[in-house]
């Protein structure tokens, strides 16, 4: 079994997002250990993107602040290969697609499954283009996890078809950023998304409070995470990893109680 | 499985976020339909040439041939259409479409203001709500366009995010696309972006190249033996080659923005210095670093001011079908001060790029050759900015 699927495997999961280098990957190394310590099944890595189209405002900032860091692919390969010595939660990469080509894609997919990354998400890869990089993923065992939009209609059964380690449900129309409400029927969504896989899906976009990671998670197989984190490293710097780690045990408590 | 459409070559696709899919989907489909309307091509007809004041002149200038000692030079002056630049063809075609498809709010990006301005005019004619992002950076460069763009009852919005120029008005402008689809059209600029947007906007554009051959026919009696153009995104550039890609013996060639030079990090020169990558939506060249972040590009002109290029453009160029070259700053300044002089036309700084490299080639040339350079758009944009470059401080 993919260790994706056993993020999810009898229990709804928490996933949380972290840019890997916002404020230096010291920093990130401690946030990753405290979300694994404090409950988190599956954690997303942000490797960051001069310009994220599909990021809100605070993870625009996150990436900016990272790359002026002096983080890059390389370092942050072999910040993964460190963190594997003890970290033993599923690991996913996000990025964007220039991020894989232009490193080569068999170079970056391969050396993702030698680190230890278990699947990549690329929000500027749609169902159309995903032969692009596909086939190396699965050569090489690394889930090209599928996202599904509000929009997407239509597109859910094809999509949820071919999909494998996790769908990546969008939870509103527009780019990441804390919501107050999430007005899409989910349900429905995931009804589609589970008549044609049985491939794992959790919500994520615009997700902050427990009461609506509960309420996602509830609908669906998991909750995800990025901006209020970010948002908590913002305003903590190279002291945030506990306050991150308080917050994931409040985030997966919450998930938990469905 | 689904395949991937809008290939130019290897280039080309579709690389958007999920969220978009079906908007592109639907905009192809109704693309399809009317491109073949013959109600749709009347009225845009009626539009262009009633409207927007086409034909524009195909103008042989005498003093600039002779002075120039070569080919004989003619412009294609789409700088004489309404608002001022070739960008309103690709945008009444478009505002027309978005219209039929029952979309009543455009949105775009803009870099010196040029398509900003004339998608506000479009939607300002057909009654249509109007939002336009543009880098912070451009709208100080080009403070005239966005008072014009208020004037004509489209909101500006300043772009700070990234280098606050074009390439961050673009992600802007589709961020905001993601955020309201429904009634929203995004009115792009230029031939790049998703599929199909390099296609529709190529075939807006083509009506240059149709006329020129129209127009070189009926005053020569032959083909042109060179036609050129300056290469941002390449949209006026695609429009002046499209009918000339089947006509070997026509030379076609782009003239990209080099800022300060092609060997300093102070370009925007994509097909001299960049490399395959896959960004706003396409895969083609783009100005990048070894892990793939984008460059931030530099020109003194706010509209060449972009990292990537079409995608036609770069199968273009791996075919060797057409050539890239690049034209520095100072280069293009001296060809718009040379243009003014010679012939009495302030051409947009844009265009004085493809004007410069046409003072370099024209000298070696036979005169019985002949050359076309698209003079994309005018330069009243660019003069207090040619002032400062030049150490003279005007206010506009």
């Amino acid at each position: 079994m993919s260790r994706i699927k056993e993020a999810f495997q009898d229990k709804k999961a928490f996933i949380p997002f972290i840019t890997c280098g916002f404020p230096d990957l010291e920093t990130t190394g401690k946030i990753v250990r405290a979300a694994q310590e404090n409950g988190a099944d599956l954690i997303e890595l942000g490797i960051p993107f001069s310009d994220p189209t599909a990021e809100g405002p605070v993870i625009q900032g996150a990436n900016v602040k990272a790359l002026e860091g002096g983080v890059t692919t390389d370092k942050i390969f072999e910040f993964v290969r460190e963190l594997r010595k003890d970290v033993t939660v599923p690991m996913v990469f996000m990025t964007y697609a220039n991020v894989v080509f232009s490193y080569g894609s068999e170079r970056f997919i391969s050396t993702c499954a030698r680190v230890g990354i278990d699947g990549i998400i690329l929000p500027d890869l749609p169902f159309e283009e995903k032969d692009e990089f596909d086939p190396i993923c699965k050569k090489y065992e690394v889930d090209l996890v599928s996202l599904i939009a509000p929009t997407s209609e239509n597109r859910i059964a094809m999509i949820a078809k071919e999909a494998s380690g996790f769908i990546y449900i969008v939870s509103s129309l527009g780019v990441t950023g804390v919501r107050s409400e999430i007005t899409t029927d989910i349900g429905a969504m995931v009804k589609l998304v589970k008549e044609n896989t049985d491939v794992p899906c959790a919500v994520g976009f615009g997700i902050s409070k427990p009461e609506q990671a509960r309420k996602m998670a509830g609908l669906s197989d998991g909750a995800i995470v990025g901006s209020a984190i970010i948002r908590i490293i913002e305003q903590y710097g190279r002291e945030a990893a506990p306050y991150v780690g308080e917050y994931v045990k409040s985030m997966k408590e919450a998930v938990m109680d469905n | 499985m689904a395949e991937s459409r809008g290939r130019f070559g290897i280039h080309g696709g579709q690389y958007i976020p999920e969220t978009l899919m079906n908007a592109v989907i639907e905009l192809e489909e109704a693309y399809n339909h009317y491109k073949d309307d013959p109600e749709f091509n009347a009225q845009l007809t009626e539009l262009f040439n009633e409207y927007a004041g086409r034909p524009s002149r195909l103008y042989y200038a005498e003093k600039l041939t002779k002075d120039l000692g070569g080919a004989r030079i003619y412009l294609k002056r789409e700088d004489l259409n309404h608002t001022g630049a070739h960008k309103i063809n690709n945008v009444l075609g478009q505002a027309l479409l978005a219209k039929k498809m029952g979309k009543t709010r455009l949105i775009a990006e803009t870099g010196a203001g040029q398509h900003g301005v004339a998608t506000a005019t479009a939607a300002a004619l057909m009654g249509m709500e109007c939002v336009v992002f543009m880098g912070e950076e451009d709208t100080k460069r080009q403070a005239l366009n966005v008072y014009k763009m208020r004037l004509l009852g489209a909101e500006v919005i300043p772009v700070t995010s990234g280098t606050a120029t074009l390439k961050d008005a673009v992600s802007e402008a589709m961020r905001e696309w993601t955020n309201r689809i429904s009634d929203t059209h995004y009115c792009l600029g230029s031939v790049m972006g998703p599929h199909p947007f390099p296609t529709i906007v190529r075939d807006f554009q083509a009506v240059i190249s149709k006329e020129i051959k129209e127009q070189m026919l009926r005053k020569e009696g032959r083909l042109p033996d060179v036609v050129m153009a300056c290469v941002g995104g390449g949209s006026n550039a695609i429009g002046t080659f499209y009918h000339f890609i089947e006509d070997k013996e026509v030379r076609l060639i782009g003239c990209e923005a080099a800022g300060r030079g092609v060997d300093t990090w102070e370009t925007a020169a994509t097909i001299a210095t960049g490399k395959l990558g896959i960004f706003h939506g396409m895969k083609s060249y783009f100005c990048q670093d070894e892990y793939g972040q984008i460059a931030p590009v530099y020109s003194i002109s706010a509209g060449l001011d972009y990292p990537g290029i079409g995608p036609e453009h770069a199968w273009l160029h791996d075919t060797g079908r057409a050539e890239y070259v690049p034209v520095t700053d100072e280069e293009a300044v001296q060809a718009f001060e040379y243009l003014s002089r010679t012939e009495g036309i302030i051409p947009a700084i844009e265009s004085a790029h493809a004007v410069a490299h046409a003072m370099k080639i024209a000298p070696q040339m036979d005169k019985d050759k002949i050359i076309v350079i698209t003079v994309s758009g005018r330069g009243d944009k660019d003069c207090a900015a040619i002032a400062r470059y030049r150490g003279e401080d005007i206010s506009e």
